[in-house]
């Protein structure tokens, strides 16, 4: 997984609610064995017609978010099915970093375990980077994930939380099966306790 | 002595392997469905690093978003993207020595369905699958829900899962249902009051008076939808019930076994006074059967009602209530009774259980489908599809018109050949009505199997109660 540290760059303005994983990566392009090679395909209903022309009004069409790599979006973003080809689509288009007021859980886990970072902000401030961003391809943000905060393209700061544990992996790339494998005597201990208390298990 | 717990808690506490000081947790997962779309990257992931699967003993693999359904497709898979990865299953599930059930075996289904038939899921499990619909499970009292390929990887590598406990929310539904009222119709009405986010951080317990009255059947198509109302699973304390539908199963516990289970299984309810960080109340005897209207699940309205306008709604919900109105190309206004239904699709693992089957044959028996309807019925399982077939319900289904297939997900989400085509309009008893999730450009309207059969024999959305006065 690649490190998440700093991100300098253009914002899509996406204010729909309800974004949800079927309008992210449809499910004809589920059927791949590989995570790769999603991106041309994110969004995918939205962005071409049907015979596969670009949807020139759809924002990742129009020249100022082609190289997009935050999405500020509308309430709920992700919702739907538990699919990580959605973030690898995101990934794969070049998105590190999406903003909305609230996620859908599946999704949001799914985002920290390929290096995009989701970022909930209250409504009002989602609103302030929804304008920042519909300035195109000059407001560019930033998000500084060590100092966790967002700065729109005239200066202005917000500071956002996250779990310190997933900020700790994002940060330096770092792959949650090694970590967890550290502890593998206390899934063993764990394991054989169980097997004497619940052995129909 | 210990403060009151809810039963999430109870469930939660016996599985923490490891806890880190800011609360993150090592959960131990006990079963780990697996199926063919949300697992090859994580079967490669293994190979790549040279791990094993830790348990292959609790992983349970089953083939069934791909899969046609229809005859032949044992041995051959038109369409070879989908094929490669029902193909890519066999060889993983072979090669890492997991439990499976492949397309020719008469257990093959959709992986919840499966999981609950075969005795696998046992109230006070944790139980996940790389499949949001998880959250079925929840039925029995085992804290079930929906995981992404590389928690996939990581619960086939180490059988834990790197998890935070979530918030508890209690839905109670109080007194008795309506006649012509399902399960359906109470977890769309739970998700109409709450919205699609309502239950984002928490897990769901259901209770109550209505909740008790369900069968297994029906408290799975409950918790099936707690996704579909944001929460990361939903729960029902087991019961008696539950108890006599698990016992016998191929993998139920026998004997001395199974007693101990059952000491253990009667500890598993919410204790007097324990805390819930939110409540939800609904009284049984105000859910009517409902229909949804728009492209998320909270658009659910009673079948009496009439198609809202983008003003009634506030905030962002006006901007998505317009788009969801012209891609449904619904008119403000309209009666929901009056929409006219192309298809009708009885299946997926909300809705493709053997009660389901019997409640839409039941609407269906002695009559005709609407001439020029297409209408079809995948059973949940080759054992469901089984067991209708020995009840005479397929041939109930096949006189009034309906294709009788072969089990597998289907039209719920359109990744086998079973799809909509652009504009064509669907009363479906799956679980979303995403835009394009039956097919680019279909519509679904989502509804009980009953209702769905109304909408059927009629040709348009019915309410299913004047119905079962006709038959009575």
């Amino acid at each position: 997984m690649d490190k998440f540290t700093t991100l300098t760059g253009v914002a899509a303005p996406m204010p729909l609610v309800n974004i949800d994983t079927d309008m992210i990566i449809p499910k004809q392009f589920l059927k791949t064995i590989q995570r790769s090679g999603l991106g041309k395909n994110l969004f995918d209903e939205m962005r071409y017609t049907q015979d596969g022309a670009e949807i020139a009004d759809f924002v990742l069409n129009q020249p100022a978010y082609r190289k997009a790599e935050i999405i500020v979006a509308g309430d709920n973003f992700g919702c739907g099915s538990s699919r990580e080809h959605a973030p690898w689509a995101l990934l794969d288009f070049g998105i590190r970093c999406v903003i909305s007021t609230s996620f859908a859980d599946i999704f949001f886990n799914n985002c920290f375990k390929n290096g995009i970072l989701p970022i909930v902000m209250p409504q009002e401030v989602v609103e302030v980077l929804m304008e920042d961003a519909k300035k195109g391809e000059n407001a560019r943000m930033t998000v500084d994930l060590e100092a966790q905060t967002v700065t729109t393209s005239d200066g202005q700061s917000f500071g956002f939380e996250v779990d310190p544990f997933r900020k700790h992996c994002l940060l330096n790339g770092l792959d949650d099966i090694g970590l967890t494998l550290e502890k593998v005597s206390s899934i063993d201990t764990f394991e054989a306790k169980a097997n004497l208390l619940r052995p129909w298990v | 002595m210990t403060a009151p717990r809810t039963l999430y808690d109870k469930i939660w506490d016996d599985h923490v392997v490891h806890q880190a000081e800011d609360g993150t947790c090592l959960l131990y997962i006990d079963r780990h469905l697996v199926h063919e779309v949300t697992s090859p990257q994580a079967f490669e992931g293994l190979r790549m690093t040279g791990r094993k699967v830790r348990a292959p003993e609790k992983t349970i693999a089953v083939p069934d978003h791909n899969v046609p359904t229809t005859a032949g497709r044992d041995t051959h898979i038109d369409n070879e993207e989908s094929r490669i990865q029902v193909e890519a299953l066999d060889k993983n599930a072979r090669d890492f020595g997991i439990n499976y059930y492949p397309v020719s075996d008469i257990r093959q289904g959709i992986v919840h369905i499966v999981g609950p038939e075969q005795g696998w899921t046992l109230p006070g499990m944790t139980v996940v699958c790389g499949d949001s619909h998880t959250a079925t499970h929840g039925a029995f009292g085992s804290l079930a829900h929906g995981i992404g390929t590389s928690e996939v990887e990581h619960v086939l590598a180490t059988q834990t899962l790197i998890q935070k406990k979530s918030k508890n929310m209690k839905v109670e539904i109080t007194g008795k249902l309506r006649p012509g009222v399902t399960a359906k119709d109470i977890t769309l009405s739970v998700i109409g009051a709450t919205g699609t986010a309502g239950g984002t951080g928490y897990v769901i317990e259901y209770c109550g008076e209505a909740i008790r009255d369900l069968s297994m059947e029906g408290r799975m198509t409950v918790c099936n939808m707690a996704i579909e109302g944001g929460a990361r699973a939903g729960l029902i304390a087991p019961d008696e019930k539950t108890f006599e539908y698990i016992k016998g199963r191929p993998h139920a516990p026998k004997g001395a076994a199974w007693e101990a289970a059952m000491t253990y299984w009667k500890s598993l309810f919410t204790d007097e006074g324990a805390h819930f960080d939110k409540v939800v109340v609904l009284k049984g005897e105000d859910i009517a059967p409902v229909v949804t209207w728009g492209t998320s699940p909270e658009d659910v309205l009673p079948i009496t009602g009439t198609v809202p306008a983008p003003e009634d709604f506030t905030g962002g919900k006006v901007e998505a209530a317009r788009r969801s109105l012209e891609y449904m190309g619904l008119t403000p206004g309209m009666k929901l009774s009056d929409i006219k239904i192309d298809t009708v699709f009885i299946g997926s693992c909300t809705n493709g259980r053997i009660e389901d089957l019997r409640a839409a044959a039941a609407i269906l028996k002695g009559k005709k489908i609407k001439p020029g309807m297409r209408a079809m019925v995948v059973p949940g399982s080759g054992l469901v599809r089984a067991q209708a077939e020995e009840e005479g319900l397929a041939q109930i289904f096949i006189d009034a018109g309906f294709e009788w297939r072969l089990a597998g997900c289907s039209m719920c989400l359109a990744m086998n050949p079973d799809q909509l085509s652009p504009g064509e309009r669907c009363a479906a008893t799956s679980n979303r009505n995403f835009e394009g999730r039956q097919g680019r450009g279909g519509r679904t309207h989502l509804l009980s199997p009953a209702m769905a059969a109304a909408a059927a024999v009629t040709g348009h959305l019915t309410d299913v109660r004047e119905m079962m006065a006709e038959t009575v």
